[in-house]
């Protein structure tokens, strides 16, 4: 399977990414320059963390009017896999791909740590090799990962199931103390309502080698590819 | 606008002696325009030419069979680490900047040791920090001054690092009155290439083009170089203009074209602009390749209209390469210049008469010889004042107190408190390859590309330096590869940050010399050569000089993953074993600070030998696989130790030092040199023990790893004990509630 990262400038998760998906076999991830114009065969797209641009202005904002959003949007629409890790997660709401936005942390600072997260639904092709309710330790690292919609979208965003992952404790219990940035709900990653596009501030490219301690990342990413080998075969 | 006319105050202005003005008109046989002036003044200041430091620095071991470019050379040292795989890597200060304004000081201070090591033709994989600041607590203006230096510092690196995509993986964070008014920031980068990928910056190639690329030139930073070398006075806020403003996103577009710039063949020399900018990187650049460069001002990207020939050359600003670009191969750079939407222009030639030469348009502004301004500048041998070593501590005069009681003080001491608000700031996981996280005794890297595990620390105990510069500097190197032995890891090179006061007075020259002196002898004694660094001098406040503070940071290599070793305790029922003595010495220890408020005694005594035979013990064992944790005794001695190797793991410590004929804080707190605790599965104990004496190095059985939540302490008679969870929140919350003002 092909999957494109999509490099923008100030991307710098782009490598990282690649690295973590190529650690599975059968998986050929290759860096897509944002200037393209064409995902044309590649059956999955993912947007790495990074700072687009500088995250100058909002983060995300220059980002979604790269050449190469054409070609993920029309993907997306075509019910392609899309991920975006982070920054990539910001890029997507401010493309409109996912509902709501990420503001500065609560704490108005960055926060780079490892956390646990709480599994909230299996029912995505992101998420289906992991267990509802299951515990995963996975860092984030970021300064605006503050997940905020509109009452309204947030209670679709939790009548469709599409939020996936939920900060937490050890223990799986959602709690204020679990909540690094005060995301809404403690937030930690949504899917779009057709279920393909997904986006999450946590980094589970970083915990997809023993080395790196930890490797709770990889059933995100083995959900991903089993999804799109399954129709395959 | 007119230049000004040479006037003796112009030329006092520009910080050039007489006897050194005397030098520029024998050099030039005529007065010098008013660029001239500047162009000498900056390329003549310390801190380009380090004209009162280079003498000393040449006592340097800089040497070995795994240097592939020297200390001096280039912008940073390269050391082969196998396979045909190198690291090139150095530490840098930006104090100065960083005391007017925090942020941006702190910023430009990564971004410039990143763009060090890139134009070494290397991809920089990650970042260390060593920092020191004026005392953190209370309600003073001096305190509340030094928390906003600290947390603008701090957020000045965050920013930088993170947008770049670096990881900050290691480092130190000392408060001590001595910074108050003068805070530390020393940056220290590491990056890792190909032999063959070695970049030079000489203009080489008579006719080549020279090309700028990056940011274009503003006002800021305006003979910034300058500025660093001189005391910081009440006045100092009025140089704030000589500050540089940060663009990591455009250093990172830089460093990615600069990358895929070097991987074609299209590239003669490169050099970045820092210090002293197109000054500097034009007449080092023409000294190096034994040629002349000629540029013409006003092809230079701008970003202010109206700027003169004397801003232009003088400025600062960042995230600015000059490219040697080979004949004919122009379009190729052009193309990736344009892909990674950088500006860049063609701004002169390389030539033939040596001569480093400036056109505005058809006037020539500066016509001097490059090697004159990069080479010959004047050097001087300052007086070192007589040095009478510090009396031993009389530990009479200190009045034992309650361990109990101190051993919560000493873990809420700022500089041993956990420094998690800071590294939670920074990514330090970016890149994946961080194997060992920021708060044991050395960060471990993993670099995937070259298949290699490196380690690094940054270390100095600067209390001991400002007691005896000379046996300080020795421990600074010892507990750097104390640290990484550790971890696992064999030392490969050095690269140190020299920070004093103004080299003028003899106090402070002494312990120069005598840093430089001890570090020389520390990396013969461990076999690793210095590869770079950097000198700052004037390091002054209006209260005073800052403690000498040679501040050394070590890389190692480890050879198998399976011998990286943390400081965390693994397991109940392991048993801990104290490599080394107890020790006595209690002179110049934070306890003596920290509880006593007293800096004095004379530092402990370092046994070079022992030392390494420690290490080489350690080591040893590690590779056997017998050892499942490993944490020198720095600051707050033993007691400190054990209390971080519980700390995070759920698990107390049982220990009992048996009767050692002393007092219980001496026992506890005191920091003798060459201690390693280490705890081992209780299977392996009687191996490891036998090991060790057969090594010939001291070691004693001290207790066990317990499933009971405390660490309990006997000595002698007496037992000491605290919950873990007490002490741990003590570390960790003592300077996140300092920060919330």
């Amino acid at each position: 399977m092909r999957v494109a990262v999509i490099q923008f400038p100030g991307s710098n998760c782009d490598t990282d990414c690649q690295a973590a998906l190529a650690s599975f076999p059968g998986v050929s991830a290759e860096i897509v320059w944002h200037k393209e114009t064409s995902l044309a065969g590649y059956d999955a797209i993912v947007l790495p963390g990074g700072f687009s641009y500088g995250d100058y202005l909002r983060c995300g904002s220059i980002a979604r009017f790269s050449p190469i959003m054409g070609a993920v949007r029309t993907a997306a629409d075509a019910g392609v896999l899309v991920l975006g890790i982070c920054n990539g997660f910001q890029i997507l709401c401010e493309a409109g791909l996912l509902p709501g936005t990420l503001m500065r942390n609560n704490g108005l600072l960055f926060r780079c740590e490892s956390l646990h997260l709480r599994v909230e639904n299996t029912d995505a092709p992101f998420t289906s090799a992991l267990r509802k309710g299951q515990v995963l330790e996975i860092p984030i690292a970021h300064g605006e990962g503050n997940y905020f919609a509109e009452p309204e979208i947030l209670k679709q965003l939790e009548a469709n199931g599409q939020v996936l992952l939920r900060y937490c404790d050890a223990s799986g219990n959602v709690t204020t103390e679990a909540n690094p940035n005060g995301s809404l709900g403690n937030i930690a990653g949504i899917c779009s309502h057709g279920r393909n596009v997904f986006g999450l501030m946590p980094h589970p490219e970083r915990v997809c080698d023993p080395i790196l301690g930890g490797t709770d990342g990889r059933g995100l990413f083995q959900s991903m590819i089993e999804a799109v080998e399954k129709p395959k075969s | 606008m007119a230049n000004p006319a040479i006037t003796p105050e112009l030329i006092a202005k520009h910080g050039l002696s007489p006897e050194e003005y005397e030098k520029v008109l024998s050099i030039l046989g005529r007065q010098p325009s008013f660029e001239e002036l500047g162009v000498f003044s900056v390329m003549w200041s310390e801190h380009c030419s380090y004209k009162n430091s280079r003498p000393e620095l040449r006592k340097f071991p800089t040497t070995g069979p795994s240097v592939l470019v020297k200390a001096g050379e280039e912008n940073a040292g390269v050391i082969d680490i196998g396979d045909g795989w190198a690291v090139a890597f150095k530490i840098e200060s930006h104090n100065h900047p960083s005391a007017v304004e925090p942020f941006q000081g702190a910023a430009t201070g990564v971004g410039g040791i990143i763009r060090d090591i890139f134009t070494m033709g290397a991809r920089p994989v990650f970042l260390m920090d060593s920092l020191r600041f004026g005392s953190i607590e209370g309600d003073s203006d001096q305190a509340k001054t030094n928390r906003r230096l600290f947390a603008g510092v701090v957020a000045g690196i965050a920013h930088y690092g993170n947008c770049i995509g670096l990881p900050t993986i290691a480092g130190e964070v000392y408060f001590d009155e001595s910074y108050s008014g003068n805070p530390l920031v020393n940056a220290f980068c590491l990056g890792i290439l190909r032999h063959e990928q070695i970049a030079r910056g000489a203009a080489e190639g008579i006719g080549n083009p020279v090309f700028y690329v990056g940011a274009e030139t503003g006002r800021d930073g305006l003979a910034g170089a300058a500025f660093a070398s001189r005391e910081l006075t009440e006045e100092s806020k009025a140089d704030r203009p000589a500050v540089q403003v940060g663009d990591p996103f455009r250093e990172k577009l830089l460093l990615e074209a600069c990358l895929e710039l070097l991987a074609t063949d299209c590239v003669a020399g490169i050099q970045d602009m820092g210090a002293a900018g197109l000054t500097c990187s034009t007449c080092e650049t023409a000294s190096r390749g034994g040629t002349g460069v000629e540029i013409d001002i006003q092809l230079v990207p701008q970003r202010a209209k109206g700027q003169t020939p004397y801003e232009v050359l003088l400025s600062e600003s960042q995230e600015r390469m000059l490219v040697i670009v080979k004949k004919g191969r122009e379009e190729t750079v052009k193309q990736i210049f344009e892909k990674w939407d950088l500006p860049y222009a063609e701004i002169g030639v390389v030539t033939d008469d040596g001569q480093m030469r400036v056109r505005n348009g058809d006037e020539i502004v500066v016509d001097v010889p490059a090697r004159a301004l990069a080479d010959d500048g004047p050097l001087y041998s300052r007086e070192a004042a007589p040095f009478t070593p510090p009396a031993p501590l009389d530990l009479a005069s200190v009045p034992p107190v309650d361990p109990l009681k101190a051993l919560p003080t000493l873990l809420a001491h700022p500089s041993i408190a956990s420094k998690r608000w800071v590294w939670r700031q920074y990514d330090h996981m970016v890149r994946t390859g961080t194997a060992v996280l920021p708060g044991s005794d050395a960060a471990v890297f993993v670099v995937r590309e070259a298949n290699k595990i490196l380690a690094a620390s940054t270390d100095c105990n600067a209390i001991y330096c400002k007691l005896d510069p000379s046996v300080g500097s020795r421990i600074a190197v010892a507990e750097c590869a104390r640290n990484l032995a550790c971890s696992g890891a064999v030392p490969i090179g050095v690269t140190d940050n020299l920070n004093f006061g103004n080299p003028h007075k003899p106090e402070n020259f002494y312990q120069l010399r005598a840093a430089v002196e001890g570090i020389s002898e520390g990396c013969r004694a461990f076999n690793v050569p210095v590869t770079g660094g950097n000198v700052s001098l004037y390091n002054e406040s209006p209260a005073g000089a800052i403690d000498p503070t040679p501040t050394i940071s070590m890389v190692g290599r480890i050879d198998d993953a399976a011998h990286i070793t943390t400081q965390a305790f693994k397991g109940q029922g392991d048993q801990i074993i104290l490599i080394g003595d107890i020790g006595s010495e209690l002179g110049g220890s934070h306890y003596l600070l920290a509880i006593h408020g007293r800096k004095e005694g004379a530092p402990p005594v370092l046994d070079f030998e022992k030392e390494i035979a420690i290490h080489n013990a350690l080591l040893g064992i590690i590779r056997k696989g017998l050892v499942r944790s490993a944490h020198d005794c720095s600051e707050g001695g033993l007691a400190v130790a054990l209390a971080e190797s519980c700390f995070g793991t759920g698990f107390g410590a049982s220990i009992d030092l048996g009767e050692t004929g002393q007092r219980a804080d001496v026992d506890l707190f005191n920091e003798s040199q060459g201690r390693i605790v280490i705890s081992v599965s209780s299977t392996d104990r009687s191996q490891v023990e036998s090991e060790l004496t057969s090594s010939g190095v001291p070691h004693r059985f001290i207790g066990t790893v317990t499933a009971v939540p405390d660490l309990s302490i006997t000595t002698g008679p007496s037992v000491y004990i605290w919950p873990v969870s007490n002490l741990n929140e003590i570390f960790e919350n003592t300077i996140p509630s300092l920060m919330e003002y």
